[in-house]
């Protein structure tokens, strides 16, 4: 029986230097999809698909609207758009207000994927300098759903993780040297 | 409480109160974005229980038009997407410029901006004096707000870069007067702009168009609203006009697809046979 049907990372500020380091140590056969939403300034669109892209063999592209969620595929919210998971395990893309004076925002994500995903879901939080994603992953946990968080001493900005630390039961706290074995385990 | 306040069982019984007490029918808007907002609403409004937030909207007018208004998003800006506006100026309106009269339709106008934006490009072409721009939303207080011409004056820096990213050459600033905390838009602009309510779910085909813009409504609405609404943009387009719908919007899925032709790069579809 599978533990994880989807894994979802949240970041800002300092965490795109970590996916860039965790992506190409991702096994390619990757039994459930990874989605990521980190904050980026609206514009100069599709760059960091084919970043990212460019440091793994699985697919990578910016989620669409009413798109089936597969396994084996990394997911990247839009820019400007906040990214919603439906009951049916596809995706919605919303333009209403930011939240965290963010679009997207890490705790709508986490927040509609937690009911979607229940105890199948597991969240990462990664570096970043507001609170975005701590009221996601108590929802997370709410749902029986894990949260897991880069460790603060190894985040280029600690804020963001250590919000989480102090106001959610964590489940993992990861170096990022063991962020990619820690995915690759799941199942 | 990080449970939600309100579950999906309770959110089809307030769809169905909708429908049957007001003809609202929001039973084909995608749920994870329509329960969010409902959620927002009722801890926003501190509500008691989920009986009396039901029986409010059910009995109260007045909150009936608060939740129909909080539960769609309204959210909007002037000249957003600079490119997108390049393009309407650079290639769209100046095809249309050679017709001797301009009709366009912009569905979902919520407050107003866009139909704004477009008045000023429409202006800045010469065009203005021959189109009609026929705004519409579903909610009728947003359209009140639209009408005015009003908007935040914290706004206008935001939207003078972006109207410069547009193509614009003007000085933007002297397309309003400032008010206070509010931007009073010039009412030369609003003299072309027609607005009025119409619900895409239920309402019909009113005119034909040259120029049809829709963007970010239809990411709200699940496969087969969107192709409803699409079948209806279809009927009220001309040969030859425009679609224009947002940037993460297609009609790649719709039976109406196989009519068009996209403008490459773009999100705006022409209508070839």
């Amino acid at each position: 029986m599978s533990t994880c049907d989807a894994f979802i990372i949240g970041g800002s500020a300092g965490s795109l230097d970590v996916l860039l380091k965790v992506l190409p140590e991702i096994r390619p056969d990757l039994p459930f999809p990874i989605i990521i939403v980190i904050h980026r300034k609206h514009g100069a669109d599709s760059l960091l698909p084919d970043l990212l892209s460019s440091r793994t063999k699985l697919i990578v592209k910016e989620a669409d609207e009413k798109e089936k969620i597969v396994a084996g595929t990394i997911y990247i919210a839009p820019s400007d758009y906040h990214l919603l998971i439906e009951m049916d395990r596809t995706f919605s893309l919303d333009y209403s207000e930011k939240v965290n004076y963010s679009r997207p925002a890490i705790d709508v994500t986490f927040q509609t994927a937690a009911e979607a995903y229940k105890n199948k879901l597991v969240c990462l939080l990664l570096s970043g300098s507001n609170a975005d994603g701590v009221k996601g992953l108590k929802t997370v946990k709410a749902w029986a759903g894990k949260a897991v968080i880069q460790d603060p001493d190894s985040a280029q900005v600690a804020y963001m993780p250590e919000q989480a630390k102090k106001h959610v039961e964590i489940d993992r706290i990861l170096r990022i040297e063991d962020v990619a074995e820690f995915i690759n385990l799941l199942r | 409480m990080e449970l939600p306040v309100v579950n999906d069982e309770q959110v089809e019984i307030l769809l169905s109160d909708l429908l049957e007490q007001y003809g609202y029918d929001f039973t084909g808007y995608s749920r994870a974005s329509l329960k969010r907002r409902i959620i927002r609403l009722y801890s926003l409004d501190k509500a008691l229980s989920f009986a009396e937030f039901r029986y409010k909207v059910n009995n109260d007018p007045a909150y009936f038009k608060r939740f129909v208004e909080q539960i769609t998003v309204n959210v909007t800006e002037m000249f957003r997407d600079p490119q997108f506006f390049k393009t309407l100026r650079e290639t769209v309106l100046p095809k249309l410029g050679t017709y001797p009269f301009i009709r366009i339709w912009l569905a979902g106008c919520s407050t107003g901006e866009e139909a704004y934006s477009i008045s000023i490009v429409l202006k800045e072409l010469n065009l203005l004096h021959k189109s009609l721009i026929y705004a519409t939303d579903l909610n009728p207080s947003v359209l009140e707000k639209a009408a005015q011409g009003m908007f935040a004056l914290g706004q206008m820096k935001q939207y003078s870069e972006n109207y410069i990213a547009a193509g614009g050459t003007m000085d933007f600033s002297g397309y309003y007067s400032a008010n206070y905390s509010l931007a009073k838009f010039d009412d030369e602009l609003r003299r072309k702009i027609i607005f009025s309510t119409h619900n895409l779910v239920s309402d019909h085909s009113f005119n034909e168009f040259q120029l049809i813009l829709c963007r970010n409504v239809l990411i709200y609405f699940d496969r087969d609203l969107q192709n409803n609404v699409l079948e209806l943009f279809d009927e009220s387009l001309e040969d030859l006009g425009y679609l224009a719908l947002g940037t993460k919007e297609t009609i790649d899925f719709s039976p109406v697809n196989k009519k068009y032709k996209r403008l490459p790069a773009h999100k705006i579809w022409r209508k070839v046979s």
